[in-house]
């Protein structure tokens, strides 16, 4: 979901592990034992998580950007303090997250500079426009939604920090879901404009939220190692019927069509959405999807910018440090 | 001249009165003032604490996994240490 761009192959450094190591590693994960950060673990495991989880802490910074379009702009001071509550709340999903990779060897600057210089993912999903008020409940009800769908096996990922990392984010994911959702049933309920601009929300996220749970099962390429070392619990395709399942209802409740003349029901009850454009998928991921420039434009300002406010804490810290010294040699 | 990376801090937050701090995450924050206003807006969004402890992470001396044999091992063969090790009588009742 956050990583869907982990497009090589790790398999092949384990041939040059210990594999007695290996092998009381591979035995602790299949007994649901929690690795640490001082535990051994294999090369491969550790690169793999430290992707993972910086992926999944920078789609939590750039993801405050489209929804933060709106702030100014929300209808009521109440829609404003959720939304503001809601993006502070991505913030620190994104901070919790950045804390759980830096465990496992990288520095906090080197994964930021990773994504400003475009060599780190985020979700794609956060290179879509946020064009109406609409968009927002659509994010909240939609995008959220598909996060907690892939959130939630994560707490019980086989890596500590992470899984702990998880169960605080899913704590809080929740409210930003329901907000989300009473944002559309709002608007649903009201004037013929405003349901329309419900409908045009949902039919311009639709894909793109599916879009969000990776590559369909057969052309995955790290499913299985993460798999076997329960990074993992469910697939791409598991978790987006399971996530399409619960939406259909919603949206029928809401009286909106999905734009998905294709979606079928099965005989066991689950909707089956129609062929997704890979394609699209693709292209965004390449840098192509229509607001990739904007974001990391906007990511790369706000951290120039807070260049003097860093350097003046460390200016200051050491100068009290200084003179402490000062103090105490006296 | 490159920023020097910020200082990592452990953060403890005591939840209720009468509770002890609890270990929650970890933040980078230049100094202690920094970090425990940091701290704050991280992980008390919600009214999660009445108090909150940061330490240096540079502070922590930590065991050694690897060791844990070594150094626990020597506990869990003292089973005399707990009080079902002894037998008392039924009728003597709760003690």
């Amino acid at each position: 979901m956050y990583t869907q761009a982990l497009n090589t192959s790790d398999a092949d450094d384990r041939n040059v592990e210990d594999a007695t190591r290996a092998a009381a590693f591979q035995a602790r994960i299949d007994a649901d034992d929690r690795i640490e950060p001082n535990d051994w673990m294999p090369a491969a495991y550790r690169k793999t998580l430290t992707r993972q989880i910086s992926q999944h802490a920078h789609s939590e910074i750039v993801g405050m950007l489209p929804e933060g379009n709106w702030i100014t702009r929300a209808p009521t001071l109440r829609r404003k303090a959720a939304l503001l509550a809601k993006v502070q709340d991505e913030c620190g999903h994104g901070l919790y997250l950045y804390a759980a990779a830096e465990t496992l060897g990288t520095s906090r600057e080197e994964l930021v500079d990773a994504m400003l210089t475009g060599k780190a993912k985020y979700s794609s999903i956060f290179n879509y426009p946020t064009l109406t008020w609409a968009d927002i409940g659509t994010i909240g009800w939609l995008v959220d939604g598909a996060a907690i769908m892939n959130q939630i096996p994560l707490c019980r990922c086989s890596y500590g920090p992470y899984a702990r990392a998880m169960i605080r984010v899913c704590k809080e994911e929740s409210f930003h879901q329901r907000q989300g959702f009473e944002i559309m049933l709002t608007l649903c309920r009201g004037t013929d404009e405003q349901k329309a601009m419900a409908q045009d929300a949902l039919n311009r996220w639709w894909w793109p939220v599916l879009m969000m749970f990776g590559p369909p099962d057969k052309v995955s390429q790290h499913s299985d190692t993460s798999t076997k070392w329960k990074i993992k619990r469910f697939s791409n395709d598991e978790l987006r019927q399971k996530f399409v399942d619960a939406t259909v209802p919603q949206a029928q409740f809401l009286g909106l069509t999905i734009p998905d003349p294709k979606m079928k029901q099965d005989e066991a009850g689950h909707w089956v959405p129609g062929p997704i454009d890979w394609d699209e998928f693709k292209q965004v991921l390449a840098g192509n999807g229509p607001c990739n420039r904007d974001r990391l434009a906007a990511r790369r300002k706000a951290h120039d910018a807070g260049a003097w406010v860093r350097e003046a804490a460390a200016a200051y810290a050491e100068k009290r440090k200084r003179r402490q010294f000062a103090q105490a040699a006296e | 001249m490159a920023t020097p990376n910020s200082p990592l801090w452990e953060v403890f937050i005591r939840s209720r009165n009468g509770l002890a701090h609890k270990h929650v995450g970890s933040l980078h924050a230049a100094d202690a003032t920094l970090a425990l206003q940091a701290a704050r807006d991280i992980y008390t969004r919600r009214g999660e604490g009445l108090s909150i402890w940061v330490v240096p992470s540079s502070a922590i001396t930590a065991s050694d996994p690897a060791e844990k044999g070594m150094m626990f091992e020597p506990a869990e063969s003292k089973i005399y240490r707990h009080p079902t090790f002894y037998d008392v009588p039924d009728e003597v009742g709760h003690m």
